[in-house]
């Protein structure tokens, strides 16, 4: 049997790891290469990494780290964050990331995930969707709409026909963050993820909100979710991931105790 | 020394890096007369079965690789260069290598994990080896260990070949081949400390090999 995955969530602007609340007032707590080695050797079964650099000269330093993390850390990584082209796609991965995650560029062209698909297969390509709860209406009748720009942009998608086009389109996995449960530490929102995971037969990555172990058990149990994105919880030093996995055992889910 | 082989068609660099972080001497190479004098190979495989193919056959390398092969030069297998042994691929309707009998399947989507759920599929993350056979390449790793599988397709060899089997819904075999001849489903080269060492044995049974001849 599968084990449920654990991974944090870096954040990287300029070449440092960052966290922000929502989307906004972010501030630098510290080195990510050195971070993510310390959450490989706690056991985290995987590691995201997100440019929000702006410029492209802080682009260079963020394949850098990329491929620093590379040289240092033997467990699966994925990056995102201005994967526009298949060419962005080549530069991450060439500089050592398993997986590539689209979002705001697969909306404005959701061919990026078939031709990245097509160039590297699909289980490189993880569709990275933030989703705004709104009301239920004829666009969005499962009231849950598909949000860009960190949040700042709808996009008039319904989240679950956005997810089943991913899908269809090649994406390997779909990595689902609520905008409303960002940051706020109240545990991930159970009903999105339980419904996106029910129209899709891609492992589903359950971001947001993650504010202590149950509601990570929760998002494998009640909302079927593969695996739950943390960040603060552990970039805080609130948990360890061992502490965090070993909570989540005790409640009878599969998770990778020995590594 | 250790080849990696270099068919355009892999993660080769992925695997260096586990390499060289493990302090073992390695290349990456399509040169078939540094294939010959390393003291094994590494055949690391991402993506297509069918386009993996087409890279070794338009270079001659399936040829060189089944030589190497047949003069019992070890060599590991990885991900799709486990696939690529057997004779024949679901995917893409694929003639593969024919080194070791058997075929490799696309996952049955009504297979259902032990809580009744249907499998997802790719297989994306971490599970267990049951090991059918003693086999070199598990040394020291303990049997709790969990390796990282991303595959949409599985392989089905002869039941003779078959060394370790994961449960994902039904058990399937996910290390088969024969002493030397390895052949893992998973990526050890981003498995961890028991990925680390399962490279490291191989490592070490090359060095034994070759010291044996």
């Amino acid at each position: 049997m599968l084990s449920k995955r654990i991974i944090p969530c870096l954040d990287v602007r300029n070449g440092k790891l960052t966290k922000g609340v929502k989307f906004k007032d972010n501030v630098d707590i510290g080195d990510p290469v050195e971070t993510a080695r310390h959450y490989y050797e706690q056991g985290a079964d995987e590691i995201v990494f997100y440019d929000i650099t702006a410029s492209s000269e802080g682009r260079g330093i963020f394949l850098d780290v990329v491929e620093r993390v590379a040289s240092q850390i033997f467990i699966p990584f994925s990056v995102g964050g201005g994967i526009n082209t298949v060419a962005d796609m080549r530069a991450v991965l060439l500089a050592g990331a398993e997986k590539v995650s689209v979002n705001s560029g697969a909306v404005k062209n959701p061919d990026i995930i078939s031709e990245g698909a097509a160039a590297f297969g699909a289980q490189c390509v993880v569709l990275g969707m933030d989703v705004k709860r709104v009301d239920k209406s004829e666009a969005i009748p499962s009231g849950f709409e598909v949000v860009i720009h960190g949040g700042r942009k709808f996009t008039g998608l319904d989240a679950l026909e956005w997810a089943k086009t991913g899908e269809a389109l090649g994406a390997g996995e779909i990595c689902l963050n609520s905008i409303d449960a960002d940051g706020t530490k109240d545990g991930y929102d159970l009903e999105l993820t339980r419904l996106v995971c029910e129209s899709v037969r891609i492992p589903v990555i359950a971001s947001g909100g993650a504010g202590n172990p149950q509601h990570m058990a929760d998002a494998f149990t009640k909302g079927k979710a593969s695996a739950a994105l943390i960040a603060s919880i552990v970039h805080y030093g609130e948990y360890t991931i061992r502490q965090i996995k070993e909570q989540i055992a005790d409640q009878g889910v599969r998770m990778r105790m020995v590594w | 020394m250790l080849a990696i082989l270099d068919y355009k068609a892999g993660n080769q660099t992925s695997v260096r890096r586990a390499l060289d972080h493990l302090g073992i001497k390695n290349l990456i190479t399509n040169d078939p007369d540094v294939l010959a004098k390393a003291d094994g190979i590494i055949f690391p495989g991402v993506g297509a079965a069918g386009q993996a193919m087409d890279e070794l056959t338009s270079g001659g390398l399936d040829e060189v690789l089944k030589a190497l092969i047949w003069q019992e030069k070890p060599l590991l297998g990885i991900c799709v260069g486990c696939q690529i042994l057997l004779d024949y691929c679901e995917e893409n309707d694929t003639r593969t290598l024919a080194v070791i009998p058997g075929e490799c399947r696309l996952f049955n989507p009504s297979w259902s994990e032990e809580d009744g759920t249907p499998i997802r599929v790719p297989h994306m993350g971490w599970n267990r080896v049951v090991l059918k056979k003693d086999c070199a390449l598990f040394k020291d790793i303990p049997a709790e260990a969990e390796f990282y599988f991303v595959h949409s397709y599985h392989p089905a060899p002869k039941a003779e070949f078959i060394i370790g089997e994961t449960n994902y819904g039904e058990h399937f075999c996910s290390v088969h081949g024969r002493t030397g001849l390895w052949a893992v489903q998973f990526h050890p080269e981003k498995s961890g400390t028991p990925g680390l060492t399962l490279l490291k044995n191989f490592h070490e049974y090359c060095l034994e090999a070759q010291n044996a001849q």
